[in-house]
């Protein structure tokens, strides 16, 4: 014990590992406890979403031929299904980020001063943040998973699915899933606990309806303005990266950009959000 | 005496902002390892300013603190393992159980899974948790909120334990048992520092006091020494009908034998004394003939050596 404990690096480490371990345990611990919420949050969105504009609407119109977005689909030979897949599993990463980062915090950094436990652990406080967004990682990749069935079974036009390289799946999961929970992270610690709720009209819903999620990106090529606007947000990178892997036959942006971009705004969200942490904890 | 457990040197902090403050300004402290150490203060002395950043959860603006030896600056992640703290709020997490909040803390701390459930178990036991432990830290009252978060914050075995205002809002039967429960740490060798603005509490629990105001320490010593230090065991405050003569009155007092400083204070005076069978009688007598309306005898307590270091009372 004392002094010369800090200055084993080995030492050091084996104990920073035991902690964050230990952080991880207590989350999944509260993450099996609702399961069944965590479901039900993951699946209702894409469940709807998929339900009105696959299955019913097709039924509605005789066929989904008539609206500019499915003949865009129909070109790549999907119906408006394939457009769909990777952009509901995009919002069900981004969305599991929020909900696993952002709402805690601004709860825990509110009125109950939760984390102040977690926080004490013998862990630098970045690390905790970090945590935080690992965890968060696991829950998107989890919540991707549970749309895909949803997004492939339900349409009413069969969704053309394609994996060419899962090498880059993989990546494009990890870095999305990453990136979700930073943006969460960055989200949680700078705007106001009493303020969360006003998250969802401000960023939340504008990101999604401008993040590539119901259209391709290269659909956008009509709006160059649009185009060009919509590049700010990292939830292009994550459904485009989506459909370059899974559905890459209705086009999407070269792969290295995607590549490039999930990365910058994954290394930009995290140094903010680590930053709005420590300035939370610490005074 | 052996090296400082808590060790603070010229501490200083400011809060930048609007109009910057100065929550602690110049603060030197050493806490002895085994003792119960407080720091009494009023509203806004600093107590929990210099707690925060004994507990590396803020950044002084000049000055270091060495707990167990290590700097709580350099080195925050290592500090904690020797440190436990209650914060002046509730702070459990309400995601967990009553046993997981203490069984999570010791993972936190690097305690294998059969280790953690013992030491859980055993805390439990000793803070009389353990037919609660299933429950949620919303249902339990302030009390057991408050012996579940001592319980929680020396699960890891901390060298010292940081209380900040631990009575705050606790009803007297659940301040005795947290006092009870203070005083067991202590048996087991964890150095306790805690702040608190109830005299009694200071007096009655603390083995050594540091009495702070405005960011400074004004005195620190034992509650005993504390209190000689007012010059008497005894205070009679004589309530004079007007003001005849009181300069006599004092000068006479003065002479009898036991009474070791005369004081005027409003409407009358302040006699401070040895305990001496017949002195009171002499007073009262001396005092009669000077027009004594009323006499009321107290013993000097922490609120009269704080009143007499600042003028002011300690509750305002
Ligand atoms: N985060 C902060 N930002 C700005 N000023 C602060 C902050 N925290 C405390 N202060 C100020 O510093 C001074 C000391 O506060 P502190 O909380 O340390 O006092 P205290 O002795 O714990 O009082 P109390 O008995 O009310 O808990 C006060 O004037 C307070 O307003
Ligand atoms: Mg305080």
């Amino acid at each position: 014990m004392s002094t010369d404990v800090g200055k084993r690096s080995d030492v050091r480490w084996a104990i920073y590992s035991l902690a964050f371990f230990g952080l991880m345990q207590r989350d999944l611990r509260v993450l099996t406890r609702e399961v069944v919420p965590f479901v039900i949050r993951v699946a209702m969105n894409p469940l709807l979403f998929l339900f009105v504009f696959t299955y019913v609407m097709p039924h509605m119109t005789g066929g989904s031929k008539g609206s500019p977005v499915a003949n865009m689909a129909a070109a790549g030979g999907g119906g408006f299904g394939t457009i769909l897949l990777p952009g509901l599993m995009a919002v069900a990463i981004m969305f599991s980020g929020i909900a696993a980062v952002a709402l805690p915090l601004a709860q825990e950094f509110g009125v109950t001063r939760e984390i102040d436990d977690r926080v004490m652990c013998p862990l630098p406080i970045g690390a905790v943040a970090i945590e935080k967004i690992f965890f968060s990682a696991i829950q998107s990749i989890i919540a991707a998973a549970v749309v895909f069935p949803l997004a492939y079974y339900i349409p009413s036009t069969p969704v053309l699915a394609h994996v060419s390289s899962w090498w880059f799946l993989i990546t494009v999961l990890l870095l999305a899933s990453l990136l979700a929970g930073a943006l969460g992270l960055t989200i949680g610690t700078l705007v106001q606990p009493k303020q969360i709720g006003l998250i969802f009209g401000v960023v939340i819903v504008p990101i999604t309806f401008l993040g590539c999620v119901y259209y391709p990106w290269a659909a956008l090529k009509s709006i160059k303005w649009l185009q060009i606007g919509v590049l700010i947000n990292p939830i292009v990178y994550i459904s485009e990266g989506m459909r370059a892997a899974l559905t890459p036959a209705t086009g999407h942006m070269p792969e290295s950009m995607i590549l490039a971009m999930l990365l910058f705004f994954l290394a930009l969200l995290t140094w903010i959000g680590l930053r709005g942490f420590a300035r939370r904890v610490l005074s | 005496m052996s090296e400082p457990i808590v060790d603070i040197l010229g501490l200083r902090k400011v809060y930048n902002g609007k109009n910057s403050v100065t929550a602690v300004d110049g603060i030197d402290l050493h806490v002895p390892s085994g003792l119960i150490y407080g720091l009494l203060g009023p509203n806004g002395a600093g107590k929990t300013t210099t707690i925060s950043i004994a507990t590396t959860r803020a950044i002084p603006t000049a000055g270091s603190v060495r707990i167990a030896g290590i700097d709580v600056v350099a080195h925050p992640a290592l500090a904690r393992r020797s440190i436990g703290v209650v914060p002046q709020f509730n702070t459990l997490d309400r995601s967990c159980t009553v046993a997981e909040n203490i069984y999570f803390h010791c993972r936190y701390f690097g305690l294998a899974k059969t280790e953690a459930t013992a030491r859980t178990a055993q805390l439990l036991d000793q803070f009389r948790l353990s037919d609660r432990a299933a429950a949620y830290p919303q249902a339990l009252s302030g009390g057991l909120a408050q012996r579940l978060q001592i319980a929680r914050a020396i699960a890891h075995r901390p060298r010292v334990l940081f209380l900040d205002e631990p009575s705050a809002g606790l009803d007297p039967q659940s301040r005795i048992a947290m006092w009870e429960a203070v005083q067991g740490l202590r048996g087991e060798g964890i150095t306790v520092v805690l702040t608190t603005h109830y005299m009694e509490e200071a007096d009655e629990l603390c083995d050594r006091l540091a009495i702070i105001d405005h960011g400074k320490i004004l005195i620190e010593d034992t509650p005993a020494a504390l209190k000689a230090s007012i010059g008497g065991d005894k205070i009679y405050d004589l309530r004079m009908c007007g003001v005849r003569d009181s300069g006599i009155l004092e000068r006479n007092l003065q002479t009898i034998e036991g009474v070791t400083r005369v004081e005027v204070i409003d409407g009358g005076l302040r006699v401070l004394a040895r305990a001496k069978d017949g002195l009171l009688a002499n007073v009262v007598t001396m005092a009669n003939e000077f027009g004594l309306r009323d006499l009321t005898t107290t013993e000097p307590s922490l609120e009269t050596v704080f009143i007499r270091l600042t003028g002011r009372d300690l509750r305002e």
